[in-house]
């Protein structure tokens, strides 16, 4: 039935609007090799408003564009290097710099009614020979109808998708369905969505997204992003699963990059830890959380595996003392492999 | 009577072009010869011949053959046409009063270096967010002992956009940074253009950030006030809304910039700036003119 879904991770672009456009090119360098190892498909990075946005108005960035996109560019493999560009904030020689960089796709951003700014950069970038995304933001300011027109103007730029951003989180299911779905029957290129968590909607908006036909969606790292923070990756890759979407990446390798960067990104917008999410994606009692996590670091053993036996074990809410007998079991096996090895 | 006005032509039948018209035809001291244009069933040309306004479809080439009718030219086309029309005027010896960014003559701002003019074949009048900050980054600049960073973000109403200023955002860019490089001193630059589709349209708005060394903040505050006088001179809708803050070592200033509602509504300060502006280098070339022959 299923399309493989393109995953856009922004959490090093939309992230920077979290911290002030303060990460630095260590973090930046860190997070990159662990997305790459993760299989993400599209690392986008930068200031949070794109490429030559900082500024006194947007506030200053700690380093500069050229030194986040190196830094970022040294350690992907895989995964291809994306940007976000604005006219109006971000000139040619901005791409040209990007360029040079090695920059693989770049996503050409105007305001949802605003297309007609776009076509210069769009033909820029596939004049180099690299991907370029017509992107419209601020969705939820137009309708369907227009945005299919602002969306044609962009394709008939060149652009190879066209991604529409929900900037402020406004959206809801309803106006995703009939947007993406007017989109998707009437391109005749790809379409991704890019979703804000402000209503608690960010996954859902995505899934129906899919549903409508989009192929490609961004989300960020523990939700790392501008605001309420952005579709949160690992939920994102765990919905999708469930409804039998094909990613490059798959849960259980995202909930590892999530860990990973606990070490050196400071993510403080509002998100779901891996632990919550890996009992919604088993179907335990959510109360079986605390216990879970207590007995994984005093047993030294890992609590997915732990959650995998709970759920063969279809436990219910009550049984938290199964959760303390399949614990010691585990730890037990564990120790044979270990002495055995 | 002899008419003592100078005549005037206008390329270009975009918004900024009729809007310009309608200023030419208020001005006691220019006479409108024509507006030209490349498409027959442009609004502008419309306008212009409901209000009696001879008109042409053939742009530059009408122009070239009816060189004799008029002394001073507005090109209100396109950075990249304005290059290839000057080299016309510049042979047929008229004086271009250029509202494209394509930069190739002098740049002006009115209320500050209007005394430049009489040299020039060619006026570059930079755009409208140059010449609504630029008067009060000079004022910073008299007020200062130097700066080190000027940043000037503008805002205009999606309608008053129009077509050539979208297809080259980056040339408005590069334009401004270059008069701001020039009037400031500043070794870093940047300006910011957004553009906001609400209904009714937004009046234009121009905030400018700037990092400078200076002793008396009040001689800063004095001098914008008086800067802002002289540019209300020939631009009457243009107001401070935010008076000279300082913020951590930054100073931040912001002006809106209320339209006369000659074409657009008054939203577009945008278009008002830069005509006025243009209007007062044709008058200045008009008295250059008038006292060459006297």
């Amino acid at each position: 039935m299923t399309n493989t879904i393109v995953l856009s991770d922004a959490s090093l672009r939309d992230g920077n609007h979290a911290v002030r456009h303060q990460l630095t090119a260590q973090q930046i360098a860190s997070y990159a090799r662990a997305a790459d190892e993760a299989g993400i498909d599209i690392v986008e990075v930068g200031h949070g408003n794109g490429l030559g946005a900082s500024s006194c108005l947007l506030g200053k960035a700690t380093s500069t564009d050229t030194e986040m996109l190196a830094a970022a560019r040294a350690n992907l493999r895989r995964s291809k290097l994306s940007v976000h560009f604005i006219p109006g904030f971000a000139k040619t020689t901005d791409i040209e710099r990007a360029l040079e960089v090695g920059v693989d796709v770049f996503r050409i951003a105007s305001h949802c009614t605003e297309a007609n700014i776009t076509r210069q950069y769009i033909e820029h970038a596939k004049q180099a020979g690299k991907t370029a995304y017509g992107v419209l933001m601020m969705s939820h300011m137009a309708d369907a109808a227009e945005l299919l027109r602002q969306a044609k103007l962009m394709q008939s730029y060149g652009a190879d998708a066209i991604v529409l951003m929900d900037s402020a989180g406004f959206s809801t299911p309803g106006d995703v369905a009939e947007k993406v779905g007017r989109l998707v029957e009437h391109l005749s290129v790809a379409v991704g969505y890019h979703a804000h968590n402000n209503l608690g909607l960010a996954v859902a908006n995505s899934i129906v997204a899919v549903q409508c036909g989009a192929t490609m969606l961004d989300a960020c790292v523990r939700g790392f992003g501008a605001g309420a923070g952005n579709t949160q990756l690992e939920a994102l890759v765990a919905v999708l699963e469930r409804y039998g979407y094909a990613t490059r990446t798959d849960f259980a390798r995202t909930a590892v990059l999530a860990k990973v960067t606990e070490s050196f990104l400071p993510v403080r917008t509002p998100h779901i830890p891996i632990a919550n999410i890996t009992t919604g994606v088993y179907g335990l009692f959510s109360g079986f959380v605390p216990h879970i996590e207590r007995l994984a670091t005093e047993l030294k053993i890992d609590a997915f595996e732990l959650c995998a036996r709970l759920a063969a074990r279809k436990l219910v809410a009550g049984q938290e003392d199964t959760i303390v007998e399949e614990a010691h079991r585990l730890a037990a096996e564990m120790n044979v492999t270990r002495v055995a090895a | 009577m002899h008419d003592q006005r100078t005549s005037v032509a206008i390329i270009g039948s975009g918004t900024i072009g009729t809007d310009l018209m309608c200023k030419v035809i208020e001005s006691e001291v220019l006479s409108l010869a024509f507006v030209v244009g490349r498409d027959a069933n442009s609004k502008g040309l419309a306008i212009a011949k409901e209000r009696h306004v001879e008109t042409s479809a053939e742009g530059i080439d009408f122009l070239k053959e009816n060189a004799d009718a008029f002394d001073i030219v507005f090109d209100a086309t396109s950075a990249y046409a304005h290059a290839q029309n000057n080299s016309f005027f510049s042979a047929a010896a008229k004086f271009a009063i250029d509202l494209t960014p394509a930069r190739i003559g002098a740049i002006c701002v009115p209320s500050i270096n209007l005394g430049d003019v009489g040299q020039q074949q060619n006026i570059n009048l930079i755009t409208c967010g140059g010449q609504a900050s630029l008067p009060l980054v000079h004022a910073l600049r008299n007020t200062t002992k130097r700066i080190d960073y000027i940043e000037v973000v503008s805002t205009i109403a999606a309608a008053s956009a129009g077509l050539a200023t979208r297809e080259n955002i980056n040339q408005y860019l590069l334009t401004t940074e270059h008069a701001l490089a020039r009037f400031s001193g500043a070794p870093e630059v940047k300006a910011i253009l957004n553009i906001n589709p609400a209904e009714p349209g937004v009046s234009m708005q121009t905030t400018i950030y700037a990092y400078a060394s200076f002793d008396d903040f009040g001689a800063i505050e004095l001098e914008i006030e008086r800067a802002a006088d002289a540019v209300r001179e020939y631009v009457p809708g243009f107001e401070i809304v935010l008076k000279p803050v300082l913020d951590a070592g930054r100073i931040t200033v912001s002006v809106t910039v209320r339209g006369s509602g000659h074409y657009l509504p008054q939203y577009a300060g945008n278009l008002d700036i830069i005509n006025c502006a243009a209007i007062a280098v044709a008058k200045s070339r008009h008295e250059h003119i008038a006292s060459k022959k006297s």
